[in-house]
């Protein structure tokens, strides 16, 4: 029978064209896939070691300090915020190379913790206030230098001059590894502390809470004027030159590059209202004037969707063109676009280049507290400590693209776990 | 004879520069199905869309002439849309029950309306509405499934429950056999010789068999004009006009 002949030029050459194309479509997409995977593999690699933290414990004795150590326990947090046990510290460190006496010797042991041993100290105390003994066991955060080396980022072979870390320094670390006395802990800190000039005390909490309030500000002002815009235009709105007008000009904005609107919060909100610079709000105004005609764009669409004989069923009933629009059309249209509103909220949380313009670049100590307080962004945190030449920086900097991204993937599963989940089935 | 429902006098229908009907008049009356039949594009959909006035819609159709219903001018500036489609009940060509529960779709229209005082009125109204559409047996044990989930027959039926629940005098049907199968066809003109006792019913229709099957009278419309208008034996058997002869011999459209 004819349709058994394999025989047939045509069908080979037909059917090995098909093939060839299967081929060239798995190698973009494997090419798509191993650049993504390179990406991921080589942010985890030189980000996973932020998360942790190198700590060493040192015995400290606060004897001479106060009478009796029973006595911390009546001492409030001011207090203890008063003591001036500096020197002391200092002592208690030098003990733990008893050998060194040079007084330039000393210091370099300074120099292998954070410079903030003191404040650290300060904090066990207020934290244990009840048990304090006469000799306590205090981790101090090693310096930024120390934890790189412990973590293995620290080249030792090269000439002493060009390295940050002296030979005597380093034969402290190698005294202390021989002693049991370095260890590694959940750097918990990251998460809640601001910015910093010493990497291993910076932390991301001020740029998370910045996000968080910029997105608050973001979706309290693009999420409602975003719906009702549409809505209003898609189902109300006369079809006549001034909507088309209305309509070209909202789909231009969306094309507009984001820097531009960083000029507009600059020269509008900053420099004309007046508002508070390097703050979430502005941030937020700002974004929110791009965000808006993404959920405008999306949310049409998703109304544009929805079948005609919906409304005309409602009104057909008596139903008011508000009440079609609001019981029936809307509800149907709702998760593709709050899906878009989500994925424009996603770009705001990543957005950098507006934020540099109002301000949002500043070096920012403390974690905000309110949307009109200075703070900085994930993204903008990125791009300060990215410029930083401390080796220190260039894991967090990892760390908060993996946290930046671990944010996005949530925000988007999400969007994709409200389309499945509320979608209409006909 | 019933008493006359519907009169429409003269009624010219434009969308934007296009004249979609020329002069159409005619009566219709009450508890009776009357037929509307004409090739596609002859205006039919058009003029039964005027009746409870879902042209409005469009932006940029425009009703010329009066339609009186019960001798109300329903184009008058006091006409609420509203008010008129709660008596005007429209059923459509393709089904189109809301994503919703079968329940849900009967007890929308009373909801809106304020017809209903309580939750047992509106079970009532909702079994009255499905009992009257013959669809209650069928769907008793699943209220509160979703109406899309049945059958496009059943869906049609939910759709004229949707349309009787606010208890209109009127119900307009937009080819509502269309999209069925013989079976679903057969249960709705069944269904349809049981309403008009209640109801008065104006029927857009492409099957002429339809049209002399359920109705008592019929309009035959051509492109745009109202080209003969009799009792349902008369057109069929012995039109006056050339062109209804022609039409339903099958000699065109």
């Amino acid at each position: 029978m004819s349709f058994v002949n394999l025989n047939d030029n045509n069908l080979q050459k037909r059917l090995s064209r098909e093939f060839r194309f299967k081929v060239y479509c798995i190698m973009a997409m494997t090419f798509a896939l191993g650049f993504v995977l390179f990406l991921f593999t080589s942010i985890f690699s030189t980000g996973y070691s932020a998360f942790y933290k190198t700590m060493i414990p040192i015995e400290i004795s606060l004897s001479s300090v106060v009478s009796d150590s029973n006595s911390f326990a009546l001492m409030t947090n001011e207090e203890i915020n008063d003591l001036s046990i500096y020197s002391l510290s200092k002592k208690n460190i030098y003990n733990l190379f008893p050998n060194i006496t040079d007084r330039k010797e000393k210091k370099e042991i300074l120099k292998i913790f954070s410079y903030e041993f003191e404040d650290e100290i300060k904090n066990f105390l207020k934290d244990n206030k009840e048990n304090i003994n006469d000799i306590n066991i205090i981790y101090l955060t090693a310096s930024d230098d120390i934890d790189q080396l412990h973590k293995g980022n620290f080249p030792r072979d090269i000439p002493e001059k060009r390295r940050r870390l002296s030979d005597l320094q380093l034969s402290f670390y190698d005294e202390l590894i021989l002693e049991n006395k370095i260890e590694t802990e959940f750097n918990f800190p990251f998460f809640t502390r601001g910015d910093s000039r010493e990497p291993e005390l910076a932390g991301i909490g001020g740029a998370l809470a910045g996000s968080f309030f910029t997105i608050i500000v973001v979706l309290i002002l693009s999420l409602p004027f975003g719906l009702l815009a549409a809505i209003y235009l898609q189902e109300f709105a006369p079809q006549n030159k001034f909507t088309d007008f209305i309509e070209i000009n909202i789909n231009n904005l969306a094309a507009v590059p984001s820097i531009v609107f960083g000029l507009l919060g600059l020269g509008i909100l900053l420099n004309t209202f007046g508002m508070p610079r390097s703050t979430a709000l502005v941030g937020g105004v700002t974004l929110s004037l791009m965000t808006l005609p993404t959920i405008i764009i999306a949310t049409r669409a998703a109304l544009r969707a929805v079948p005609p004989s919906i409304r005309e069923a409602a009104l057909a009933v008596g139903a008011t063109r508000m009440q079609a629009v609001m019981h029936h059309v809307v509800p149907v249209a709702m998760p593709g676009s709050l899906t878009g509103a989500i994925i424009g909220i996603a770009q705001a949380l990543g957005e950098t280049a507006p934020l540099l313009l109002i301000g949002m670049v500043a070096f920012v100590v403390d974690v905000p507290s309110t949307p009109v307080d200075p703070s900085a962004s994930l993204p903008v945190q990125i791009y300060l400590w990215a410029e930083s030449a401390e080796r220190g920086f260039v894991e967090k900097t990892s760390a908060t693209i993996m946290m930046l991204l671990g944010l996005l993937i949530i925000l988007n599963l999400t969007a994709v776990i409200i389309r499945r989940k509320f979608e209409t089935k006909w | 004879m019933n008493e006359t429902k519907i009169i429409t006098n003269n009624v010219n229908v434009y969308y934007g520069e296009k004249q979609a009907l020329h002069n159409v008049s005619m009566n219709m009356q009450a508890n009776e199905v009357t037929a509307l039949i004409g090739p596609s594009g002859c205006g039919k959909s058009t003029f039964i869309r005027c009746l409870n006035r879902m042209n409005d819609v469009i932006d940029t159709c425009k009703v010329e002439g009066t339609i009186t219903i019960d001798g109300y001018d329903i184009y008058s500036k006091e006409t609420s849309v509203e008010k008129l489609r709660e008596r005007v009940g429209m059923v459509f060509q393709k089904p189109n029950p809301f994503p919703k529960s079968i329940y849900e779709n009967v007890a929308y229209g009373p909801k809106i309306h304020g017809i209903a005082n309580n939750k047992n009125e509106l079970d009532e109204i909702v079994e009255n509405s499905l009992k009257q559409a013959a669809i209650f047996d069928e769907v008793k044990d699943r209220l509160h499934e979703p109406g899309t989930a049945l059958s496009g027959g059943q869906q049609q039926r939910l759709c004229i429950a949707r349309a009787i629940s606010v208890n209109p005098d009127i119900i307009l049907m937009d080819e509502p056999c269309s999209a069925l199968d013989p079976i679903a066809t057969a249960r709705i003109e069944e269904l349809m010789e049981e309403l008009k006792k209640d109801y008065t019913i104006v029927i857009v229709t492409h099957s002429m068999q339809q049209a002399a099957r359920v109705s008592t009278k019929t309009g035959f419309f051509h492109m745009g004009n109202l080209v003969e208008v009799d009792k349902t034996e008369v057109i069929f058997s012995n039109p006056s006009n050339k062109k209804t002869q022609d039409y339903i011999t099958g000699r065109f459209g």
